[in-house]
């Protein structure tokens, strides 16, 4: 139950596990500057991007959040990191 | 047009199809078939509640209004889905050790179980949440609207007023029978967390074909729609980009926040794995919801009249189309996401107002907390199932006061700024451990108050609460204080003015008085607990109970929990003691369970205030000061294996002495037992010689005196003859050489004959027994005879013991899995605990020997229940005497 003294060097498995939850962490950070690029876009009438533009933009960046987030929780789950703890 | 008409039969429908739908996962969960219903898969549907009308309608209008805009209602959640390792796993984590039943609860608990933190919060969320619903209620009643506009030429409109009412009644009625129904909340709510999923699925599959029709149907096609959208009025990007980045702040706040998400996100979890799957499934169900709004919008806009309503073009469009089909599957779709929102919200909201507001009044007003005399259980499900109603009226006498409101949007955005004021303090709560109650309270009232008056006062539009002078000038003249322009700085738009302002200044206020004040060892013990839940989850928060009494505890548990769960759980925990019986010893341990489980029910604070009254105040101990001071790993891990071996030892040496206290008593029992064989067979045989030889010497007796003495010797001949029967049929049973004839038979028939044969004869006037033959119509397949032998024994020791004026005894037959247990409870004063021990022990006689028997009887009942498969004992805790027959109903028996 307590934090055990952490070894040095980690077992091929579980350090592919930790880089695996590293990009994890960065992965709504990533979606944060990504979805913050509309805001150096011209705004108003004048404005050079056009909507169906801005559609396939920003759905784009949600497909591949979504992509990227499915095959990290693929590999979460074959890496054996416990994540899950039942009831009990 | 039969329109109208159809539209209602086909609402009747649904809402039949989703009760049955509710009902039929609650019968599956409660015959253990729940594997299925706990998929991730439902889990990451029933997220989709987020999704209420106000999307399904709401943004569609919203992107007629505001081109893109809509987009970061979505954009917030779906990062915060994604970044789950981050902050939502540790929420769900927390949420399950802590046993949290709200987000109310969370807050009130990480800050020293504070009831007066709790009551901020519910109200801050009923607040924000009232005008959520009423919006609900508006968008079904302005959908109906459409549809009787279409059909009015023929005359058959309908009341709208009356529309809302009866939808309104419609959901608290599905709240309450399937919300309320078990009390604890760990046991989850299978029904109503199916039906919102089937709900997700309606309503995305809904907005889906309207889209398809539309795109395909209506433009032919991808690039043709692109190419009408950039020549639409929102052809062009245009945004604002302070709007855009606080938007999508503020939905990811709410996301979080949000009373009905947390009931689903975190309440309702029941594994932590399932956040893997909703990180992705999530965000993917966002996007495809949103993915048609624009082409809707813009379809909208290019072909229906000038001035129709952009909030409800899913619907108009469609019928002016003529696909009165797919209108109405887009009516049900939206009327899926208003009443999946209105259901759980309800039950978040009433879980809160319940536990935190309606049960502490109550425990105070009726005087004595756990002490009192009732059901609390009962106390509780009816004050959840008023607050649920309570909460539905309110929405509605909202939607009644305000009339309709113009956008659907702009209610929404406002609401969710209030609740995104619970962010500072949940977060600070969960990760930094210098958070403190004094901290919360500021920071919380800070950003209610700003919130207030710069967002939802304006709201109601200038003059309505606040003057076109105030808005304008500011207070008093005061014009740094303009509820739009704080500190004289202009430009900022309304709202996010209003977030900017409330949230850094309630955080800020938050982070100050925290620094400032000092907190209570609760506050840094639960501070510690929430903040590095991943390394002691288990750790508990002391009691030191060795003054509380296990039979108070459990009379208290039994009305909260429910008699059989508070049974299963006092004999799960003597168990892990390894005591034998219902009575643990009240260790802290054996108290933090208690209070874990007590909390589903009526919350942390008011559990931890309850078990409090009984042990007589919670204290903290130094081991659990320590581990919040010293954390080290090496002094963890050292503590915990000495802890670990402390405990093992405690454990053996209690099993010990138990077992030394027994020999001890059987010793003595033994000695007893000889001396009172010895007795019992020489005072019959002292009058049988005595009698025998005047019968022998004496010449001349008359003929009464001779059948009397005969008879005497007779007498006691007999009760000799009954005395040796009992002591060979004990010691039959004992070695397992018993023959069982095995027959079937009803129960109730069974006690009849019990009854009957127990009390005739024995002077038995006025005691009265307590049955119900509609429980008792069991059919048992066992030995009858031997059975009866039993019921007549528990019977008649009821009838011989019982020390009430006007005794009595209750039968209650309850049938438990593939057992049937059956208690024999009577008015008297019971047994005390120390007889409890012995008392299926040979020659064990209670007190006095008042009724003389030779104190085998309950010696063969055990002995016959165990031959048969089952087991009587004592069960502490009911008032009286109580003993308790567990039979197995199934044909498995210890076939002998």
């Amino acid at each position: 139950m307590s934090e055990r003294r952490s070894p040095l060097f980690l077992e091929r498995q579980s350090y592919r596990g930790r880089r695996l939850v590293d990009f994890l962490r960065i992965l709504p950070l990533l979606g944060g500057l990504l979805w913050a690029v509309p805001l150096l876009w011209p705004t108003g009438e004048e404005s050079t991007v056009t909507t169906s533009e801005a559609i396939i933009y920003i759905f784009g960046v949600w497909l591949f959040m979504v992509l990227a987030s499915a095959a990290v929780s693929f590999f979460l789950r074959r890496s054996g990191l416990s994540v899950e703890r039942k009831d009990g | 047009m039969a329109t109208m008409n159809i539209l209602v039969a086909v609402c009747f429908v649904y809402v039949a199809f989703l009760f049955f739908v509710a009902f039929a996962a609650e019968r599956a969960a409660r015959q253990g078939r729940s594997g299925w219903l706990r998929s991730p898969m439902v889990y990451t549907l029933s997220l989709s509640i987020y999704c209420t009308a106000w999307t399904f309608y709401g943004a569609v209008g919203y992107a007629a209004r505001s081109g893109m805009e809509y987009l970061t209602i979505y954009i917030g959640p779906t990062l915060v889905m994604i970044g789950w390792w981050w902050g939502l796993r540790k929420l769900v984590r927390i949420g399950r050790t802590q046993r949290v039943t709200s987000i109310a609860d969370l807050i009130s608990s990480r800050y020293g179980k504070s009831n007066l933190l709790a009551i901020g919060v519910t109200v801050l969320a009923v607040i924000g949440t009232t005008p959520y619903i009423a919006l609900q209620l508006q968008s079904v009643t302005l959908s109906f609207s459409v549809f009787a506009d279409a059909a009015d030429k023929s005359g058959g409109m309908t009341d709208m007023d009356s529309t809302a009412l009866l939808v309104a009644m419609g959901l608290a009625l599905f709240t309450i029978l399937f919300g309320t129904r078990n009390l604890d909340v760990n046991e989850r709510h299978h029904g109503v967390v199916i039906a919102i999923a089937v709900e997700a699925i309606v309503k995305l599959f809904a907005l889906l074909a309207v889209g398809a029709f539309v795109v395909w149907g209506v433009v032919g096609g991808v690039g043709e729609m692109m190419a009408r959208i950039d020549a639409s009025d929102i052809g062009h990007w245009q945004m604002r980009g302070d709007r855009w980045a606080s938007l999508i702040f503020l939905s990811a706040a709410a996301f979080l926040c949000l009373p009905r998400m947390f009931q689903v996100m975190v309440v309702e979890n029941d594994d932590e794995g399932h956040l893997r799957t909703a990180s992705w499934a999530f965000p993917a169900y966002l996007m495809v919801m949103s993915l048609f709004v624009v082409p809707i919008a813009v379809t909208g806009l290019d072909l229906l009249p000038e001035g129709s309503n952009p909030d409800l073009f899913v619907l108009t469009l469609p019928l002016a189309m003529g696909k009165e089909g797919l209108a109405m599957l887009s009516f049900i779709g939206g009327f899926s996401s208003a009443t999946s929102m209105v259901i759980v919200a309800a039950l978040a909201l009433s879980t809160m107002v319940s536990n935190h507001i309606v049960m502490p009044i109550w425990l105070s007003v009726t005087g004595g907390g756990a002490s009192v005399s009732g059901d609390v259980r009962n106390v509780v499900i009816t004050s959840r199932r008023f607050s649920i109603a309570g909460v539905v009226v309110l929405g509605y006498l909202y939607f009644r006061v305000s009339g309709g409101g113009t956008a659907l949007a702009s209610i929404g955005l406002v609401s969710f700024a209030g609740v995104a004021q619970l962010l500072p303090v949940l977060l600070g709560g969960v990760f930094w451990r210098g958070a403190t109650r004094t901290g919360a309270f500021v920071g919380l009232s800070v950003g209610f108050v700003v919130w207030t008056y710069s967002l939802l006062l304006p709201s109601f539009g200038p003059d309505a609460v606040l003057s076109t002078q105030i808005l304008d000038q500011g207070p008093f003249g005061w014009s740094w204080l303009r509820p739009q322009a704080f500190f004289g700085i202009e430009g900022l738009d309304p709202l996010v003015h209003a977030i900017l302002w409330s949230i850094s200044l309630n955080g800020l206020s938050f982070v100050l008085a925290s620094m400032v004040g000092f907190p209570t060892p609760l506050e840094r013990l639960q501070g510690a607990q929430f903040v590095n839940v991943y390394e002691h989850s288990t750790t508990p928060q002391s009691w030191s109970g060795n003054a509380a009494q296990s039979e108070d505890l459990m009379i208290m548990s039994q009305r909260i929990l429910g008699a059989r769960e508070a049974q299963t759980l006092f004999e799960r925990e003597a168990k892990r003691q390894g005591v034998s019986g219902y009575l643990p010893d009240t260790t802290p341990d054996f108290l933090q369970a208690l209070e874990r489980a007590l909390s589903g029910s009526v919350g942390t604070a008011t559990a931890h205030a309850m078990i409090g009254q009984i042990v007589g105040g919670a204290s903290v101990s130094v081991e659990d000061l320590l581990a919040v001071a010293d954390e080290t790993a090496q002094m963890m891990e050292y503590s915990s294996r000495l802890e670990a071996k402390s405990d093992e030892q405690a454990r053996t040496a209690r099993q010990l002495r138990q077992a030394n206290e027994k020999l001890q008593q059987i010793s003595v029992q033994k000695d007893a037992f000889l001396s009172q064989v010895s007795h019992e067979l020489r005072t019959p045989m002292t009058s049988i010689r005595a009698f025998s030889e005047i019968l022998r010497d004496s010449e001349r007796l008359s003929e009464s005196e001779q059948v009397k003495y005969a008879s005497i010797i007779h007498d006691e001949a007999l009760r000799l003859t009954r005395l040796l029967d009992d002591l060979l049929d004990l010691s039959v049973l004992e070695n397992g050489q018993v023959n069982l004839n095995i027959q079937s038979g009803q129960l109730g028939r069974l006690l009849d004959h019990a009854i009957a044969s127990a009390l005739t004869g024995s002077g038995a006037e006025g005691f009265v027994i307590h049955r119900d033959s509609v429980l008792e119509a069991v059919r048992l397949t066992t030995d009858l005879d031997r059975l009866s032998q039993v019921f007549i024994n528990l019977i008649s020791n009821a009838q011989k013991y019982c020390d009430a004026d006007v005794p009595e005894l209750a039968i209650r037959v309850s049938p438990r899995d593939d057992r049937i247990v059956i208690d024999f409870v009577d008015n008297g004063s019971g047994i005390s605990k120390e007889d409890q021990a012995v008392i299926f022990e040979k020659f064990a006689r209670v007190g006095a020997m008042r009724a003389g028997g030779a104190g085998l009887g309950l010696a063969i009942c055990r002995e016959i229940m165990a031959r048969l498969g089952g087991s009587v004992s004592y069960l502490p805790g009911q008032g009286g005497a109580a003993f308790r027959v567990i039979l197995p109903t199934s044909q498995a028996m210890a076939a002998q």
